[in-house]
């Protein structure tokens, strides 16, 4: 570990500033080891073995298309250990996902994947300009959530006074903003608009009163008239951040100070862009499903993960520079994977709870929307079928039930809502609609 | 000692009431009375009518969440606190009505409840001499 110089604008200049030439020289040293060390996974072995290669078939960077695909099914089957490269005894932290069907996806860290990331998230971090005399705040949640532990431990590597803050409870934010002088915040779209409603509530003036002057935003879908406007209302610049658990979490990409897409740190990924369909990479500028291969992992490294994330390449180069490439905006998800408030939930995980309540039919709709006050909502809308009782208070106890397990299950407490037979909209093909996405991106 | 009544589950939106008082018209069916209260989301709209097989057969082809309930229609006296009277009878028994609604016809009035322990208000139905209508009993007008 090095110490940062304060008044250079690269946190590690030698690795930011890598020509594109000699990322490509450090990708393809790197994808070697890689290889040959997933050769200790069970998933790997049973694929290499399938495809009929062998680790020394890849000898550059180039190579990454001979090589299998993961993808989130992988892991889960692999569920909990097979894809760990090392022994148990050297790892030292187990992230695991919680919003997915059947067996959750654990991720594998040994102490060098943790300085690893830590080092990732303190070069987004300053790249943004913080530096050690900020105070930096996180308002993420802590626990298997990545982005608590991730900003933690990449926020203190930079060498700020951090505050876990951790998730909600908005005056108690505002009160160590104000106290500690929290200068770099990180918070999901819809809270930091939140944190300004209950500001201005509460009397106190962002720009007056508080020494806030970046914001860090990710894990939930905003347009760029969002941002503008949180920047506008908290005196703050905002820079989108972009991490995926399995891939460590939070400090994969990062916007610069351009703020002109996500650099993605290339000698941590190899970055492919795929079409979902064919799974033929797309030329660089063209829409498709972000894939990457890990560089720096030791416990659980990962080949070609399909994150489903769409996104496309930015051409040219940035003006910061750093040669890493940038990632556009993130344009949806090529499964149905829905974000909401941070949390990823997967429509079947509802429709599995709701198949065990025999009182409603088998159609449901989720409307995400945008209320006043509490920001983004889901509501769940279900049929109830023939063998309702003439009773409220068993109706009221039927939609009670659903709610918990439903907030058991996916984390978030939806509103369910109890209607008649045949009111929920039916697509052309007959087949029925199940996600209406009316949130406001502002 | 019970008669049968159709409750539908409707959605608390304009038009959705009028859609099932529509399919009640069309199947010919007479309704004699009925109540609906109102909570955020949906109601249940309770009603007695002449035919209440068939009003529930022919709501469910047309795909309506509907169900038929046993309730008692008693007989009330013609007079101030007739049915003040009558609960009186029950809550002494210990029988908990669980909804209640009223209606006139002929000049008599009809209390029309639920209630969850059905033996035990017959018993205090025969006890106290009170007259529980059966669905032949109810005045139909064609």
């Amino acid at each position: 570990m090095y110490t940062p110089d304060p008044s250079s604008p690269y946190f590690n200049p030698e690795l930011e500033t890598l020509s594109a030439e000699g990322l490509r020289a450090l990708q393809s040293e790197r994808l070697q080891q890689t290889v040959r060390r997933c050769m200790n996974a069970p998933f790997y072995q049973k694929k290499f073995a399938e495809l009929g290669i062998t680790p020394e078939d890849i000898t550059s960077v180039d190579d990454v298309s001979k090589l299998p695909f993961t993808t989130k099914d992988d892991l889960r089957e692999y569920y909990p250990f097979g894809f760990s490269c090392v022994p148990l005894r050297d790892c030292v932290r187990l992230h695991s996902s919680s919003g997915t069907t059947g067996n959750p996806t654990v991720v594998l860290h040994t102490q060098a994947d943790l300085d690893a990331w830590a080092e990732a998230v303190a070069r987004c971090l300053w790249m943004v300009g913080a530096r050690p005399d900020d105070v930096f705040q996180n308002s993420a949640g802590y626990g298997m959530f990545t982005a608590g532990l991730g900003f933690q431990y990449g926020a203190e590597r930079v060498g700020m006074l951090t505050v876990p803050a951790a998730a909600g409870n908005t005056l108690r934010q505002i009160k160590f903003i104000r106290d500690f002088g929290t200068s770099v915040l990180h918070a999901i779209p819809s809270y930091a608009s939140r944190i300004y409603e209950v500001m201005n509530e509460q009397g106190v003036d962002p720009r007056r009163d508080t020494k806030l002057r970046v914001l860090c935003i990710g894990a939930e879908p905003h347009s760029e008239e969002q941002r503008r406007r949180i920047e506008e209302n908290l005196g703050v610049k905002a820079y989108n951040s972009y991490g995926i658990s399995e891939m460590m979490g939070p400090g994969v990409a990062f916007e610069c100070q351009e703020q002109n897409g996500l650099h993605i740190w290339e000698d941590y990924f190899i970055v492919e862009i795929v079409d979902p369909v064919t799974l033929k990479p797309v030329p660089d500028g063209q829409l498709g499903e972000l894939v990457l291969t890990t560089l720096r992992r030791e416990a659980m490294p990962l080949l070609r993960y399909r994150t489903r994330d769409l996104t496309r390449i930015l051409p040219g180069e940035c003006p910061c520079g750093r040669h890493h490439v940038r990632l556009a905006r993130l344009q949806g998800r090529s499964d149905d994977m829905i974000i909401l408030k941070g949390v990823n939930i997967f429509p079947i995980q509802i429709e599995k709870i709701l198949l065990q309540f025999k009182e409603i039919g088998t159609d449901y709709l989720i409307t995400l929307e945008t209320r006043e006050g509490e920001g983004d909502v889901m509501n769940v809308d279900v049929e109830v079928n023939n063998v309702f009782t003439d009773d409220y208070a068993t109706l009221q106890r039927l939609e009670r039930e659903i709610t918990r397990q439903l907030r058991d299950e996916i984390l978030i407490t939806p509103r369910v809502r109890l209607v008649p037979k045949g009111t929920l909209p039916v697509s052309d093909e007959k087949k029925a609609v199940r996600v209406r996405d009316l949130r406001k991106l502002f | 000692m019970t008669i049968r009544q159709v409750s539908i589950f409707i959605e608390n939106q304009s038009g959705t009431l009028q859609k099932v008082l529509e399919l009640i018209k069309r199947s010919q069916i007479q309704i004699i009375a009925s109540t609906i209260a109102d909570t955020a989301d949906y109601g249940i709209y309770r009603i007695i009518c002449n035919e209440p097989d068939r009003a529930c057969l022919e709501l469910k082809e047309a795909g309506v969440a509907v169900t038929i309930s046993n309730v008692f229609a008693v007989e009330l006296d013609n007079r101030p606190g007739g049915a003040a009277d009558v609960v009186a009878r029950f809550s002494e028994a210990g029988v908990g009505i669980t909804y209640m609604y009223a209606f006139v016809i002929e000049g008599r009035g009809i209390l029309i409840f639920r209630t969850n322990q059905v033996e035990e208000a017959e018993k205090v139905i025969a006890a106290n001499g009170l007259h529980a209508l059966t669905e032949s009993e109810l005045p139909l007008q064609y």
